[in-house]
């Protein structure tokens, strides 16, 4: 591997993303299935490095998942979108961050759309006004919500408690990076490193004290998609994707992986258990699975929050090897209590997989 | 007086038509920017179809100008019309009057780090074409050490909208299959596969060398592209293509892959071009008047082209055409 | 306990491990076998192939491929009537190998 080379390509694919004053749009299933990711992102940003995100109570979902899935067509979308970008524009921003990176794909393939066909734009300025008697204005510019975390990636870096470094060999962490196809495949100018070599998750783990690890099904799909998924018979496609993935990489031997998609993790953590139950096999060592987090999961996780308060025990992959590892100290006894110390009962925990 | 005619570049059109200009009676003047004459051709092993030693047909160009006026590191910095015909500077601060011009400037071979998904400058085993010529002829290259499979792309940077270059670039298919022969000469256990879209074998003896590709050297030959290139953890490049003509898409492993990268026209004579006027075609070649009659013709009096400037071509094609350069230059000065 | 869907296989040929050991075999009884530039004449041409799924031209990719077990499969519908040898443009003996593979 000569980095230079990969060096010269990220070089080419940078981008100029503002430093502040953003309108944060949430994202549907990251909420569900990730509830701490949302919130650590936002504590950072405004309490840990000072800045100004602001979310609209009335935001909704970007429509990603119905227009993908062929349920709404891309003018209802775009409707719904428009919708978003007019709440930015009452609320006083002009710097949009979405949190999906579905969405991120979602608005930016509609600011395409429109900068190539405006009399489509003109056509959905009128259906707004039309349902919701409001106006929108576009974004000056829109980030995804890893760019932000990746422009300030050497801040978090310097507030940094735990880094990505084994404590008890003192070697780096074998990190896998694997970024959602929506990010830059479709328009690989707009992503940090384009779309063959990605650097958004890279450079996050570099700056963060962990090794990248590049394996040969690197840029694979994980086999999200929306359609295939929706239909249960259909789903052994999707896992077979995510399968291919993990055959791929376990010489490797990671420790983490991390990820910046709501399904991507999902995933690449659900279907561990799935293949476990159904081959036998599982990918982490002494029996484990490999953890799949979400980007602020890892920031968060670097930067000292509880491991239970960023939500890591949603996750169906036993998380603790990775904290031992790591040399964060957590309570075993607070894993699955709600607020105030609250009793929520004990989750069923598979047997072919290990779970602490 | 023996009229001088300024030939714009030393390679392998450019001596072709100062040899034959001197033998008309004119005083040609080559201007080269690098260090000696002979072009891309000198850094050749052997062409084809039939493996024909470079350094022939080169040594004997460079002898039949042994007696000709070359400027070698030497670029033309300014150029400009007068009432005698052309007044260029150099940039030895020497200047020449002339009265036509020749752009024989040749092409640049394309950047393969342009096309990111083959890993060109990022994985070690990933090479052009040029290098492996140069590696047969030197017979070292420190990414090639006894390589057991090795592979060839076709169409690097040709016939591909994603980078701008729509044409084909015509002979690097011919190449591929010689140079993958004379890499089963030097490693006659490995399997060498080349990944082609066409076989674009257009000339004489081109199909024979097809069938001896075959035949004699057991090169396996696969038709559909590649697309993506990793590397696995003993740095080995793993491919994904498909056999199209099986229909389904394979993986393999292989310690060298070699890219044949496509001709571009070479960019440093942009600036004086433009200052002679001469656009470019629709594939960024040289334009000239047209391809029948009007080859060598520029749109502009005075100015003509010869070689792969205006597109990719064989060396048989070049010399073709440095010869009716002069032929066009030589009725051109005398009806005056 | 039953999901309701498992993994698919993958449909990719893994070039580094198939089986070809009667592609080799054939390659040393003839030599011309090499030379196939898989037009299609022959398949074009077979009778068989009206009616049937034979086709020579993918039974040889099928050998060079590693697929042995389809190969030997699809070659029971050919009549050995000899059209395909009578059109290839490289000259193969494709009748003596149709012959050859069984043997």
């Amino acid at each position: 591997m000569i980095v230079e080379g990969k060096k010269k390509i990220w070089a080419d694919y940078q981008k100029d993303i503002p430093d502040d004053h953003y309108f944060y749009v949430r994202s549907c299933i990251r909420q569900a299935f990730w509830p701490g990711s949302e919130v650590t992102f936002l504590d950072i940003t405004r309490n840990k490095l000072g800045k100004d995100f602001y979310e609209n109570p009335y935001h909704t979902t970007c429509g990603g998942i119905a227009y993908h899935s062929d349920t709404i067509p891309q003018e209802t979308a775009m409707t719904i979108i428009a919708r978003q970008f007019a709440l930015m524009h009452e609320s006083g921003y002009e710097n949009y961050v979405c949190s999906c990176i579905t969405s991120f794909g979602c608005y930016t393939e509609t600011l395409e759309t429109w900068h190539e066909y405006p009399e489509l734009e003109a056509k959905i300025r009128q259906y707004l006004w039309d349902s919701c008697k409001k106006e929108f204005a576009k974004p000056k510019y829109l980030a995804h919500a890893s760019d932000i975390i990746y422009k300030f990636r050497f801040e978090i870096a310097k507030q940094m408690k735990y880094p990505l470094v084994n404590v008890k060999t003192g070697k780096p962490l074998k990190v896998v990076e694997h970024i959602g196809c929506h990010y830059s495949k479709m328009f690989p100018s707009k992503g940090f490193g384009g779309a063959e070599y990605p650097y958004v998750l890279v450079g996050m783990i570099e700056a963060w004290g962990g090794e990248v690890v590049d394996y040969p099904e690197r840029r694979h799909c994980c086999g999200f998609g929306f359609r295939q998924y929706f239909v249960q018979a259909d789903r052994g496609y999707s896992m077979s994707n995510t399968h291919k993935k993990f055959e791929s990489m376990e010489p490797y031997e990671p420790d983490l992986i991390i990820t910046n998609c709501p399904g991507c993790p999902y995933f690449l953590d659900r279907w561990q258990y799935v293949i476990a139950e159904q081959t036998g096999k599982t990918y982490g060592k002494d029996g484990y699975g490999i953890p799949a987090l979400t980007y602020e999961e890892v920031a968060g996780l670097v930067m000292g929050y509880d491991p239970w308060d960023l939500g890591l025990q949603m996750h169906q992959v036993a998380i603790e090897p990775l904290l031992e590892k790591m040399g964060i100290p957590y309570d075993p006894k607070r894993k699955y209590q709600g607020l105030n110390g609250k009793d929520l009962g004990q989750p069923m925990c598979p047997s072919c997989i290990k779970s602490v | 007086m023996k009229e001088n005619i300024l030939i714009i570049g030393g390679g392998a059109a450019g001596m072709e038509a100062a040899t034959q200009l001197k033998k008309l009676g004119l005083n040609p003047i080559i201007v080269e920017k690098s260090e000696r004459l002979g072009g891309h051709i000198a850094q050749w092993d052997r062409l084809f179809p039939a493996f024909h030693p470079a350094k022939d047909v080169v040594e004997q160009m460079l002898n039949n100008v042994k007696d000709v006026d070359a400027r070698l590191n030497t670029e033309v910095t300014d150029i400009q019309r007068d009432n005698n015909g052309f007044h260029a500077v150099l940039s030895n601060k020497e200047t020449i009057d002339a009265k036509a011009v020749i752009l024989a400037t040749g092409f640049d071979l394309f950047k393969a780090e342009r096309k990111q998904e083959y890993g060109y400058g990022i994985y070690n085993n990933v090479i052009t074409s040029l290098e492996i010529e140069k590696f047969f002829k030197e017979g070292k290259d420190p990414r090639i050490n006894n390589p057991k499979k090795i592979g060839f792309v076709h169409c690097v940077g040709a016939r591909d909208v994603k980078v701008g270059n729509t044409y084909c670039s015509k002979v690097c298919c011919t190449t591929a299959l010689k140079q993958a022969c004379e890499m089963k000469e030097v490693f006659p256990d490995a399997e060498v596969y080349t990944f082609y879209m066409d076989l674009r074998m257009f000339g004489p003896g081109y199909e024979d060398l097809y069938l001896k590709t075959q035949k004699d050297f057991d090169v396996k030959c696969i038709r559909g592209r590649v697309c993506e290139v990793s590397e696995d953890m003993n740095g080995r490049l793993v491919i994904k293509a498909e056999d199209t003509l099986f229909g389904k898409p394979l993986r393999m492993t292989l310690d060298l892959l070699v890219l044949m990268c496509s001709m571009e026209k070479a960019k440093s004579i942009d600036k004086i071009q433009q200052k002679l006027g001469i656009a470019n075609n629709s594939d960024g070649f040289m334009q000239n008047k047209d391809m029948y009659l009007g080859m060598n013709d520029s749109k502009q009096d005075g100015v003509f082209v010869a070689g792969t400037c205006t597109a990719p071509k064989s060396l048989p094609d070049t010399i073709g055409e440095a010869r009716s350069v002069a032929v066009e230059v030589f009725n051109y000065i005398n009806n005056k | 306990m039953d999901f309701g869907f498992c993994l698919s296989p993958s449909s990719h040929v893994k070039m580094d491990s198939i089986d070809l050991t009667t592609f080799n075999r054939l390659k040393e009884t003839n030599p011309d076998v090499n030379t196939c530039i898989a037009c299609g004449s022959c398949t074009a041409t077979c009778t068989a192939g009206n009616f049937t799924e034979m086709s020579f031209r993918r039974l040889l990719l099928m050998l060079q491929r590693g697929k042995e077990d389809e190969a030997k499969k699809m070659i029971q519908r050919c009549m050995l009537c000899g059209k395909c040898t009578l059109v290839c443009p490289r000259g193969i003996n494709i009748r003596k190998i149709l012959l050859d593979i069984t043997r």
